[in-house]
């Protein structure tokens, strides 16, 4: 496949017909609307199921019956819709289904307005519905990162059966990159075992999240954890950079990270010993990593288009061990290369790290 | 005269338990209607040989377990959404019939955009509704359905419909949607209604299986535990009240469904 120039919200969206997608169930909201236009044309093209929703609850329950029944399935949204999901994905979750969400950020709370934030972070990796549950949320820097997660997402979905999330935000959403797609790849041919599909030849399937005796549900409670458990061990992902002599560390994601890598090259330049970490899963947090380069540097700086929600579990990671500080923008407003690299030089001085 | 002895197995078959009905205990009040609604579906999902072919969505309400006692395969939708639920499992599974079973909580209520939804897009499902105008599983508040005046935990002097609203017509709003094929209202309130019951749910089977479009069945029934009747009173209650507000009548059928064999 050739390197293209594509906008975000199409590349993954077509990305997400490239590796399997059967069935799309989405409602429209700004900024991720392509993708559904995208999707309303290539799905029917590919004899493939999409459906305009009446509502992103509706949307969510959608996509949980058609996963129900073994198919590769997702919809995408932003923060007013992905409020609205959060009971069908708490169902999802207690089920163990494998679906995919992508969460392109906008400003909020509220209505907020359409412009790019990362103030989903809590809501994505925490509070992504009712119970104890944490979806994996895949957090891609760019363009090319977004198409590559679609095909993660729904790799870990099924091996796990659980609820992935792709963070994006409203820019990486309208940014247009090159990037390259990947092939068209094979429908999967059969159905999972667990699956409904009509008890043909063998005992019904039912697939419910409730549990009415407290014994059972705290059993399936305990599956899950060890399910989690699973993930925390062997799917944290981050993206590492100059971190060998750094004195300093920037902690950033998604478009954040970006940015930060901009920090970097410039405070590289000015001679500072900085390094980045920028996690590419939200949940699992790369928290080991962090807390061992805690024990290297001497002051961290989290970067967020947020009030700061990562920053918690940045804190919770490096335990104090060195100072942690903050620059984040809200509102829709993107945090600036020159403002970030003033922070960390505040932070290099106050520490006595010198060039 | 003598009486010839006829063989068990030359024996015309006047009764037997549904295949598509487990052998379940089930734990529905005495006299509760959801048994015997499940036990129509039931038969009819035995005599349109469609067990094996059929998937069904349970609701929140008292018959969140229909599971445990139609032995199909099922899901268990949130409270309301079973439509939406229904709409992805058919709409990636068009060769299953699928159908949701639903209470007026769950149908009239909190769920009431994704039905008229899905009958607008003539989902090709298959909806039950249970009207017992109450809220039975969370010990008896007011439902849509609750008739004006009548006596429930959340309208202790009865509703009052200038405050809490006026009881809802379902069916006679899901028949002005383009996509609904079928939509009846019956009674599983004395043998007669039950008959009559259980064809128009064979009908709203039949009519998915034709691929027509979208079909509902919504059912009076009672719920004589939060009515505070027996479940004989409460019979007779339903037929004189609910029965004079909700009409029995069919408000939508097409020619097609009309002709489908019987
Ligand atoms: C989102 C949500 N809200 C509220 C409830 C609590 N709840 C469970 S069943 C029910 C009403 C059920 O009434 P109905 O649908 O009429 O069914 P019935 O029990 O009468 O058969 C309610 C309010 C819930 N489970 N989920
Ligand atoms: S509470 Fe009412 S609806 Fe529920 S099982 Fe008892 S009688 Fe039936």
């Amino acid at each position: 496949m050739a390197v293209q120039l594509l906008k975000g919200n199409v590349a993954f969206a077509e990305a997400a017909v490239r590796y399997g997608l059967q069935a799309y169930f989405g409602y429209p909201i700004t900024p991720q609307s392509e993708a559904l236009e995208h999707l309303s044309g290539r799905m029917l093209q590919e004899g493939r199921v999409f459906l305009q929703a009446e509502s992103e609850v509706a949307a969510i329950n959608m996509v949980y019956g058609a996963a129900c029944c073994g198919v590769r399935v997702m919809t995408s949204t932003s923060g007013p819709g992905f409020s609205l999901m959060t009971e069908g994905l708490s169902y999802i979750a207690g089920s163990e289904i494998p679906v995919v969400v992508v969460d392109m950020m906008r400003g909020g709370p509220g209505l907020g307005n359409i412009q790019p934030s990362q103030a989903d972070y809590f809501l994505m990796t925490k509070t992504a519905g009712h119970g104890d549950f944490h979806p994996i949320v895949l957090a891609p820097a760019s363009v090319q990162e977004l198409i590559d997660s679609m095909g993660l997402a729904f790799a870990l979905a099924e091996k796990y059966r659980t609820l992935v999330i792709v963070a994006g935000d409203g820019s990486l959403g309208q940014m247009m990159e090159s990037a390259e797609l990947p092939p068209m790849q094979p429908l999967p041919e059969q159905r999972p075992v667990w699956a409904v599909t009509g008890a043909k030849g063998r005992e019904p399937n039912v697939i419910t999240s409730m549990y009415l005796v407290a014994e059972h549900l705290e059993q399936v409670n305990l599956r899950l954890q060890a399910k989690l458990a699973e993930i925390r061990k062997h799917e944290v992902r981050f993206v590492e950079s100059q971190t060998g002599d750094a004195e300093l560390l920037l902690v950033a994601y998604g478009t954040s990270g970006r940015i930060c890598t901009s920090v970097l090259r410039q405070a590289r330049q000015n001679g500072l010993p900085v390094g980045l970490l920028r996690p590419q899963t939200l949940w699992p947090f790369p928290e080991q990593r962090l807390r061992e380069l805690a024990e290297q540097v001497r002051g961290v700086l989290v970067v967020e288009m947020s009030a700061g929600q990562m920053l918690e579990d940045v804190e919770h990671a490096v335990q104090g061990r060195v100072p942690v500080r903050f620059h984040g923008r809200t509102g829709g407003m993107i945090p600036m290369v020159e403002d970030v690299l003033s922070e960390l030089q505040a932070l290099a001085s106050d520490l006595g790290v010198t060039p | 005269m003598s009486q010839s002895i006829i063989a068990p197995e030359e024996m015309e078959l006047a009764y037997a338990y549904p295949a598509s009905l487990t052998r379940a205990y089930t734990h529905y009040c005495p006299g509760c209607v959801h048994g015997i609604v499940h036990r129509l579906v039931a038969e009819v999902i035995d005599e349109l040989g469609i067990r094996e072919r059929a998937i069904g969505v349970a609701p929140v309400g008292c018959a969140v377990l229909i599971y445990n006692y139609i032995n199909t395969d099922f899901v268990e939708a949130a409270h309301g959404r079973a439509p939406a639920m229904a709409t992805g499992i058919k709409r990636v599974n068009p060769d299953n019939v699928v159908f949701t079973y639903q209470g007026d909580g769950d149908l009239a209520a909190i769920g009431t955009a994704e039905i008229i939804h899905a009958a607008n897009r003539g989902e090709r499902i298959t909806t039950v509704f249970i009207n017992n105008a109450i809220y039975g599983m969370t010990g008896g508040q007011m439902a849509p359905t609750t008739l004006q005046g009548m006596v429930t935990t959340s309208t202790p002097m009865g509703r009052n419909c200038q405050l809490a609203g006026y009881p809802i017509r379902m069916s006679e709003i899901l028949a002005q949607t383009a996509g609904a094929v079928y939509v009846t209202r019956e009674a599983a309130l004395d043998l007669a209604g039950i008959r009559k019951t259980k064809r128009a749910i064979k009908r709203a089977f039949l009519a998915q299986m034709h691929g027509l479009g979208f079909a509902s069945v919504e059912v009076l029934s009672t719920c004589p535990t939060n009515w505070g009747m027996d479940p004989w009173a409460a019979m007779q209650w339903a037929k004189e009240n609910l029965a004079a507000y909700y009409p029995l009548d069919t408000f939508k059928i097409t020619d097609a469904v009309k002709a489908l064999p019987a």
